[in-house]
């Protein structure tokens, strides 16, 4: 299988060291006195700090109360998935429309209240990066509740809870005690994902995040971006991103062992806590309701007609910024990358999992894989794109669909990997008694016997590349159109309305995919087959 | 301390007939009951509807009384009645140790005296050495007798077992038997243990068949 993991290697390693290596050398002439002389980075650099952690912590601290809410509610784990799929973007921009001074937040308290004029309040975009930390903890909060459920079905949870509470223990004490630390060695790969995602996200930050100054993410960008050639400043920065993600990676991991001794100490004090009412459904339907609302109101700008401020509703509904059409090329184009990145992603993950089924052993591919995905990706796209040009890919779609595949083969493969190696293996070596080689195998048996779960991993793959951002700007030179470049650059322009059209296509895009996906027959079983991630 | 089970009927989701007759039972401190009966009679759900562990859509009527205090109403971290369930259930990422230490009872304060509470533990249980050891290195034995020291150092009311051996090789069996009944006397606290082998009533001080319902007992 040596020929398989140098495909993955070069693929989807080489990029990533590519990337960084050559923003690395384009960083090496830089003129550093004019770097740290760069305004507001100290101010950008705290930004960054308290956001990116903050949202991080916040968001696994609310993971753990939920955690337990959840899993004895079915019901409220299947919106998990469709809160994945809307993009970062969407959602953004959609919370933006909300909590902005003339948003429908504004706009009801003006009623309330008899204001004639918007309030004069600094959302979005706030100086401390409140927004921002709300908005990425609305999104990452479903994506960790998500990782603790498939965490979670690794464990006897039920049996554990009942020796917790017949030993005396309150349920919370057993959870967070016991239960949640068996847990969250399954939640770290996601945390540090959500880490290093919280502390370079671009178009959130740009949306939600405040201009001046902004993020460090923002600065490299527009630094990148810039008309005069900055790219050696905006490469220092972005190497020093890549250098402070590691090292708080590294904080991390020592927060982690204190936290196992204190849990180790307050576990051996034996306190067995008392019952308390959670108000749980309370906080997790403020989230799901400002998800929703947050989507609802893109919908409501997109089809609304002139709506003065302190009106809740606007005067007329009109279909005209629909049926001007120009959003339907884009969403054309979006749609194309991602079926291109996915089937291209899709061959990779079930060649790595038949490759490592036929060798009996993992194929130890380990950081490679992950690697897209716990780096900064202002960190090495940039590098990457000179990179590509180097090998005679010049920026464009091509260029473009490279470097999504990059993000997309990690969840459809984490997504497809664990139907694909639980599939019961009597069913193949029935088919190899029957005289099935293994290619017969795998086209006749294996494929169509897990049609749902590749349904469900190209859907999450699919969702992945209708959000990428930077992945599509910086490889695509800024001439590469999707729903969320546009979305993002319209957000913060004069009409909302063509920002909302922008912004529910690309929120609907994946949603329509996670459908469909929902909606492929299992083989034989009539629709119960499969598991879905 | 007698654990008292009164009129304890019990029906399945969706079923119209509770799954036995009306069972009543006396447990003395001390004494150890048995419940034998086929698989799939009850026995095991009704284990979990004293201890208050019921799968979702069971239906348990009649009176459970722990030193005249009514259980039913209680949650199961309040009723003080401690549980031994088929499989030892350690928690894996715990030591032996830190197991045992995750039962006792907060009534035993300080640190050095709640140490000296798991060493004892693990001493009685033959287990001196063990503390520091991964449950998952220990066999099945092991496994169960330290799973009877963390349930007893929570310091319940009452025990229930619920086919505790079955899970054992069956020429462990024997000798766990033993040290489960030395330990639930020395307790002096009601047991109660429920079990499809005959074997396992002879250390009961009294036994009760339970039969479906309708087939009579």
């Amino acid at each position: 299988m040596i020929w398989l993991r140098a495909l993955v290697a070069m693929l989807i390693g080489a990029p990533v060291l590519v990337g960084v290596g050559l923003t690395l050398a384009a960083a090496w002439g830089a003129d550093w006195a004019a770097v740290l002389a760069q305004p507001g980075l100290w101010g950008g650099l705290r930004l960054t700090l308290v956001t990116g952690i903050g949202a991080t912590v916040l968001s696994l601290a609310l993971s753990v109360p939920f955690g337990l809410w959840i899993m004895g509610r079915p019901w409220a784990a299947r919106w998990l998935a469709p809160m994945l799929a809307v993009p970062h973007a969407a959602l953004a921009i959609g919370l933006a429309f909300l909590i902005a001074p003339s948003g429908w937040f504004g706009r009801a308290l003006a009623q309330v209240l008899g204001w004639a004029v918007p309030p004069a309040w600094p959302l979005p975009g706030d100086p401390y990066g409140a927004a921002l930390v709300l908005g990425l903890v609305l999104k990452e909060l479903p994506f960790l509740l998500l990782m603790t459920l498939a965490s979670a079905s690794q464990v006897d949870v039920t049996g554990q809870m009942a020796v917790g509470r017949s030993l005396g223990y309150a349920p919370g004490r057993v959870w967070t005690r016991v239960i949640w630390p068996q847990l969250y060695p399954g939640l770290r790969l996601p945390v540090f994902i959500v880490l290093a995602y919280g502390l370079s996200v671009v178009d959130m930050a740009l949306i939600l995040g405040p201009s001046h100054p902004p993020t460090l993410a923002v600065q490299i960008l527009r630094l990148y971006t810039a008309p005069e050639m900055r790219q050696a400043e905006a490469s220092v920065l972005a190497i020093g991103l890549v250098a402070m993600t590691a090292a708080l990676a590294g904080i991390w991991w020592l927060a982690e062992r204190a936290c196992t001794a204190f849990g180790l100490m307050a576990l051996r004090r034996g306190r067995r806590g008392i019952a308390r009412r959670w108000p749980g459904s309370v906080v997790m339907a403020a989230q799901g309701g400002l998800f929703a609302t947050a989507i609802a109101v893109l919908a409501l700008w997109s089809i609304s007609g002139s709506w003065r401020f302190p009106d809740r509703w606007p005067e007329g509904l009109s279909l005209a910024l629909w049926a001007r059409g120009d959003w339907i090329a884009v969403a054309l184009r979006s749609f194309w990358l991602g079926l291109a990145s996915v089937s291209l992603a899709l061959t990779l993950a079930v060649a790595v999992l038949e490759g490592e089924h036929r060798a009996g052993r993992p194929l130890r591919l380990g950081a490679i894989i992950v690697a897209p995905l716990l780096l900064p990706q202002i960190g090495f796209l940039q590098g990457l794109t000179t990179g590509f040009l180097w090998l005679g890919l010049p920026a464009g779609p091509l260029a473009v669909i490279w470097a999504e595949v990059l993000f997309v083969f990690p969840y459809v493969l984490l997504s497809l990997g664990g139907p694909w190696r639980a599939l019961d293996p009597d069913q193949l070596r029935a088919a190899a008694s029957l005289g099935a080689g293994p290619w017969r195998q795998l086209w006749r048996v294996r494929l169509p016997l897990l049609a749902r779960p590749i349904a469900a991993a190209a859907a999450v793959g699919f969702a992945v590349s209708v959000a990428q951002y930077l992945a599509v700007l910086l490889p695509g030179a800024g001439r590469v159109a999707t729903l969320t470049t546009e979305a993002v650059a319209l957000a913060s322009g004069a009409d909302r309305r063509v920002a909302a059209v922008y912004g529910l296509a690309q929120a609907v895009l994946p949603l329509l995919a996670f459908a469909l996906a929902l909606a492929w027959p299992a083989y034989g079983r009539g629709g119960s087959g499969g598991r879905a991630p | 301390m007698t654990l008292e089970l009164h009129d304890l009927c019990l029906t399945a989701p969706g079923a119209a007939a509770p799954l036995f007759a009306p069972l009543s039972l006396r447990i003395a401190p001390g004494e150890i009951a048995c419940l034998t009966g086929p698989s799939g009679v009850g026995k095991s759900s009704l284990i979990a509807g004293v201890a208050g562990h019921l799968p979702r859509g069971f239906v348990l009527s009649g009176q459970v009384r722990l030193n005249g205090c009514d259980l039913l109403t209680l949650p199961p971290e309040r009723r003080g009645v401690g549980v031994i369930f088929q499989q030892p259930l350690l928690f894996q990422h715990l030591s032996v140790a830190d197991n045992l230490a995750f039962g006792l009872s907060p009534q035993v304060r300080g640190r050095a005296a709640r140490r000296a509470a798991v060493a004892e533990a693990l001493e009685r249980a033959g287990l001196l050495d063990f503390g520091p050891r991964d449950p998952a290195t220990l066999s099945g034995g092991q496994r169960a007798r330290v799973a009877l020291m963390r349930a007893l150092l929570a310091r319940p009311a009452a025990l229930l077992l619920d086919e505790p051996f079955a899970a054992l090789d069956p020429y462990l069996r024997a000798g766990i038997r033993d040290f489960v009944a030395k330990h639930l006397r020395a307790a002096g606290i009601p047991a109660l243990l429920a079990s499809h082998d005959a074997q396992d009533a002879a250390i009961a001080r009294q036994s009760l068949a339970i039969a479906p319902f309708g087939t009579g007992r």
